[in-house]
């Protein structure tokens, strides 16, 4: 379309820029917006009409004036995307940052991206093993899935997300996963512990970041990880490679959400959010998944901080009805000085059923899940009663499952920052855990696999 | 005025048009690659179009077409088995047109136009035909016969029908009048379709559930909301009753919900065995996927869509369920198309209309006098998902008022890894009252009698377990300790299921109630065993007691179980000192 600028600015308000008189603008197009000392912004078109044009402005509307240029450019928002992405860092609009070259593109794809065809879709089933024992026994990951970790400030999801990145392979086997990483309003110096982390166990070469740091716009947050998701999405269904998106922190996104909806006068849902950030949500989380005719895959790891530690905070509930389970991180484990502080009793993976048992994983793997996590239930519930009545009073079953809770978070759960347990590693230590409890009282394990894998049947 | 205009202005899935000759709910093309949209609101000279796929891209000035027909499905054979969008178009012909990623302005026929299908005339030339009557036979599937039907609003007498091989779009059935009868019809999905008269359900849509048939059944014809937070089972439980409930076919909305789930239902259903039938569970089916990131327009129609088809099936005289995960979703479109429009909010920005919406929604449920006399049934299942379980929000209560079925799922008991984890002291069902008789005829003179002791065993429980959260349980009396232990059984034994086993996922209706009877002879037997003396520990480890228990998920467990009760009873009796 022609580069025809106009000067039509009515209104400036937040984010948003209103100007009239236009040529037909077309809904979502890409715009740019001339100052007057040379500089430039870009926007996108979030609302058109003959009389009126509503436009968000990325980089915030500081300086922007009634004699502002703006220009049309005739198409909608795309990322050059080509195998050369990878081992690049890129701001939150997809421009270079760390001082190399622009991407040569090899295409360019809409970022907005559309939605898999739910009948092209191929059922995740494919243990992936992160070395962390929690996970692999309790919340299985699977390729494919998106899984979020529900953390909360001060906690080491970062942690943990960076341990997962790097331990993440399928059993048997030393593919790699390639990490598209998404930074939306960190601090600084988180990006940095991220980048030095990747960068000293060289992972930055098979890894894609895109930063937008808390003191960069806050309203380019919005198109970060659609950024992120286009180049995944170019990886694993074009150039066929498995695909790792981590993004922190989803609450970041949510309020650019929420902040661009107060500057267009919305009515707003509960806390203020906009009544379509579940659709909002959906469709980036919903760009996961394996699909028919490709090889690759894109498995994604939302990272998100809930608000006050609320886990019905919009943001944590609105994502677990759309995610496919939760890691749930406590700060009450945390204190405890647990490392990873999972708590497995609100954590969940809903694709777990289709990846473990005799052929991925180990044959006892749902048994002993099932009993691990029951037994911790009951010995955390018990913790309790025992605050009430104290620990004289329970019976010797109760007794045993008291003192298992305690073994369980100091010796399943806790873990060190590079320490890599196998699966078989992780099942083993957890009959070893479990010889601890009376075997009769052991009523979720199969007779024929406590007769295999109880320390007490092995010599 | 013509019924062609130009985009004035777009917003989103909002899109207004001037200059063109509109009515509410008139479908529209839009733009030069004719996205399918529908009139929703009027001002003056412009109508204002909520569009069915993305608007990215989309320039005022663009041409809006008015095909002045409203938003219909089409109705023939060729509908089962078929996995369609909001909007009735086939996921598989969309993979084909437009490859694994679903893009815009494609059009698909709802079914096989060219198919032909074996039509077999049950009426004859010079009868006189109502709206509404046979005039046909197709054997759609193996189990299903598609009845072909006089669309409502036709009737006349008989000038010529043929039998024969024909497809949907062929003429086999000329009137008097000159009317001209296909097999296919088109039906406005936002009207519902007539029928004589509705009768008070009485007959339970048995689900092989234990908790819900035997504590809370459902009438065919009724209507259950399953309300229940992230995590806590709502599609399983949904999904499970695709698969077992006895409705003769099933229609299952995947409404705003996540595409990898969608892909599991459609990848497990061709190959699942309908337990009443054993034919193929596909055969009675039809699916709607619209996942979350699926355009919102297309959401909030892919229920009427659903509805639609299943009153359609409905009028041939079977019994129809439809499920609905999750009308949340649906409701959430609602808001947003509304906040589109600016409208003014009612309660946490729904629209104000959305309670009405529920209700008519689940009004359209019901067991009916068909157009032809015939004795049809739509049962409607929707799952709620409230914003952090808390069911006082708008589309909770919303559902609440209008359904008779309330099955609530429970965090806690999920966490607990009790499944189904429904929560058995808040959910209800008002329909015993009317389906008792069916029970007293059907499976036992005294069904109504043990659900009531039950239920009444298990409400005792939850008063003790206050008592026992504060003191412990050995500190209650052993009576009150056998109680415990009873009401233990029935949450293990009987109300937990696990929906993946394959003998212990469908537990059928007689068994259900042999299972209940087994809970309360253990009762008698170990309280008349403890009044001679016996101790509650003895009572409560004997051997077939165990095997009484993991019996369920033997295959035969029907035949067995009446046997390991009276070994149970034996060894229980065995326990007290001295015999």
């Amino acid at each position: 379309m022609s580069g025809k600028e106009y000067r039509t600015i009515t209104d400036v308000k937040g984010p948003l820029v209103f100007l009239n008189k236009t040529e037909p603008v077309a809904f979502g197009e890409i715009v740019t917006i001339r100052l007057s000392d040379g500089s430039i912004k870009n926007g996108q078109v979030l609302d058109t009409s003959d009389d009126l044009v509503i436009v968000q402005v990325f980089e915030g509307t500081a300086k922007i004036n009634r004699e502002s240029g703006v220009t049309f450019m005739g198409d909608v928002f795309k990322l050059p995307v080509s195998t050369e992405l990878v081992g690049r860092i890129l701001d939150g609009a997809g421009r270079p940052r760390d001082g190399g070259p622009a991407i040569v593109a090899e295409e360019n794809a809409d970022i907005i991206g559309a939605a898999i065809n739910p009948y092209s879709r191929q059922s995740p089933h494919d243990f992936i093993q992160t070395g962390i024992s929690a996970i692999d026994c309790c919340t299985t990951l699977v390729r494919g899935q998106k899984l979020p970790i529900f953390s909360a400030s001060g906690l080491p999801h970062n942690d943990i997300a960076l341990q997962i990145a790097r331990q993440a392979k399928l059993k048997g086997s030393d593919e790699e996963f390639i990490v598209v990483f998404c930074a939306m309003g960190i601090t600084a110096e988180e990006y940095n512990f991220f980048r030095s982390d990747l960068e000293r166990t060289g992972a930055l070469e098979n890894a894609v970041l895109f930063v937008n740091l808390a003191d960069d716009p806050a309203v380019e947050r919005i198109i970060t990880p659609r950024l992120a998701l286009t180049a995944a999405e170019y990886l694993a269904f074009e150039k066929d490679y498995h695909v790792l998106v981590i993004y922190t922190d989803m609450t970041n996104y949510c309020d650019a959400l929420r902040q661009i909806g107060a500057a267009r006068e919305e009515v707003p849902g509960r806390r203020g959010y906009p009544g379509y950030m579940y659709t909002d949500l959906a469709m980036l989380y919903e760009r996961a998944g394996i699909v028919k005719g490709k090889k690759g895959s894109i498995t994604q790891f939302p990272i998100l901080t809930m608000p006050g530690d609320d886990i019905t905070h919009p943001i944590p509930d609105l994502s677990g009805y759309i995610t496919e389970g939760q890691i749930v991180i406590s700060r009450e484990l945390h204190q405890q000085g647990i490392y990873p502080p999972i708590n497995v009793l609100p954590s969940l993976s809903r694709l777990m059923g289709s990846c473990i048992g005799e052929k991925t994983t180990r044959e006892d793997h749902k048994s002993v899940s099932d009993q691990m996590y029951a037994a911790y239930a009951q010995g955390r519930e018990l913790r309790g009663l025992v605050a009430i009545v104290g620990e004289d009073a329970l019976n010797e079953r109760d007794k045993q499952l008291l003192d298992f809770s305690g073994i369980f978070e100091d010796k399943f759960l806790r873990q060190t920052r590079d320490e890599d347990r196998s699966i078989d590693e992780t099942l083993d230590l957890c009959w070893n855990l479990m010889s601890s409890i009376d075997t009769k009282y052991l009523v979720r394990l199969d007779q024929k696999w406590i007769e295999k894998y109880h320390p007490d049947n092995k010599e | 005025m013509s019924n062609e205009g130009v985009i004035y202005r777009i917003s989103g899935p909002v899109v207004t048009a001037t200059g063109m000759n509109a009515a509410m709910y008139d479908v529209v093309r839009v733009g030069h690659e004719g996205l399918m949209g529908e009139v929703i609101e009027l001002h003056g000279e412009k109508a204002v179009i909520q569009v069915y796929e993305d608007t990215s891209g989309i320039r005022p000035g663009e041409p809006v077409l008015n095909t002045e027909e409203t938003l219909s499905v089409s109705l023939g054979p060729g509908l089962l088995t078929q996995i369609y969008d909001g909007i009735q178009r086939p996921l598989a012909t969309l993979e084909e047109v437009m490859g694994v990623f679903i893009t815009r302005g494609v059009d698909a026929d709802a079914f096989d136009l060219e198919k032909k299908w074996t039509f077999e005339a049950v009426v004859g030339k010079g009868d006189e035909l109502a709206s509404g009557q046979v005039i046909g036979h197709v054997q759609e599937t193996e189990t299903i016969v598609h009845k072909i039907m006089v669309p409502p609003g036709k009737s006349g007498k008989v000038k010529s029908i043929k039998s024969g091989d024909f497809n949907v779009t062929q003429t086999v059935c000329t009137l008097d009048d000159g009317t001209e009868l296909q097999m296919m019809q088109k039906w406005p999905v936002r009207s519902p379709r007539p029928y004589r008269q509705k009768y008070a359900p009485d007959t339970p849509l048995v689900t092989g559930m234990r908790i819900l048939d035997f504590l809370f059944p459902l009438a065919k014809g009724g209507a259950a909301g399953i309300p229940g937070p992230f995590g806590s089972g709502k599609t399983v439980t949904q999904q499970s009753l695709a698969k077992y409930s006895d409705a003769q076919l099933v229609v299952y909305i995947g409404c705003g919900e996540r595409g990898n789930e969608m892909t599991e239902v459609l990848d497990e259903f061709p190959h699942l065995i309908d337990p009443n039938t054993g034919k193929p569970l596909m055969n009675r089916t039809v699916m709607i996927a619209n996942t979350s990131n699926m355009p919102v327009a297309a959401r909030e129609a892919s229920v009427y869509t659903g509805i639609t088809i299943a009153e359609y099936f409905r009028d041939m005289g079977y019994d129809v369920a439809l499920m609905a995960d999750s009308t949340s979703r649906w409701a959430e479109a609602m808001r947003e198309i509304s906040s589109r429009l600016e409208e003014m909010p009612g309660e946490e920005g729904y629209p104000a209309y959305l309670s009405s919406r529920i209700a008519e929604f689940y009004e359209r449920a019901g067991r009916v006098e068909t157009l032809n006399g015939d004795d049809g049934s739509v049962t409607v299942i929707g799952a709620v998902s409230p914003p952090g379980g808390d069911i006082s929000e708008p589309v909770s209560q919303g559902t609440l008022r209008i359904v008779k079925v309330f099955w609530g799922l429970d965090a806690g008991l999920a966490r607990q890894r009790h499944f189904p984890a429904i929560n058995w002291l808040n959910s209800y069902s008002l329909y015993p009252q009317s389906l008792d008789q069916w029970f007293r005829d059907n499976i036992a003179q005294d069904f109504p009698e043990i659900r009531t002791q039950v239920s009444g065993l298990l409400q005792i429980e939850s008063e003790l377990q206050e008592i026992v959260q504060l003191v412990g349980s050995d500190a209650l009396p052993v009576d009150q300790q056998l109680t415990l232990e009873v009401a233990r059984m029935i949450r293990e034994f009987f109300l937990q299921q696990n929906g993946f086993h394959e003998v212990d996922a469908y537990c059928d209706i007689n068994l259900q109630y042999k299972m209940a009877k087994a809970i309360l002879s253990f009762q008698e037997s170990a309280k008349s065993a403890m009044a001679s003396g016996a101790q509650l520990n003895d009572v409560v480890n004997v051997q077939s007691r165990t095997d009484l228990m993991r019996g369920r998920f033997e295959k035969g467990y029907v035949d067995d179980i009446d046997d390991m009760v009276k070994k149970m009873t034996a060894e229980i009796a065995g326990t007290v000192e001295g015999n």
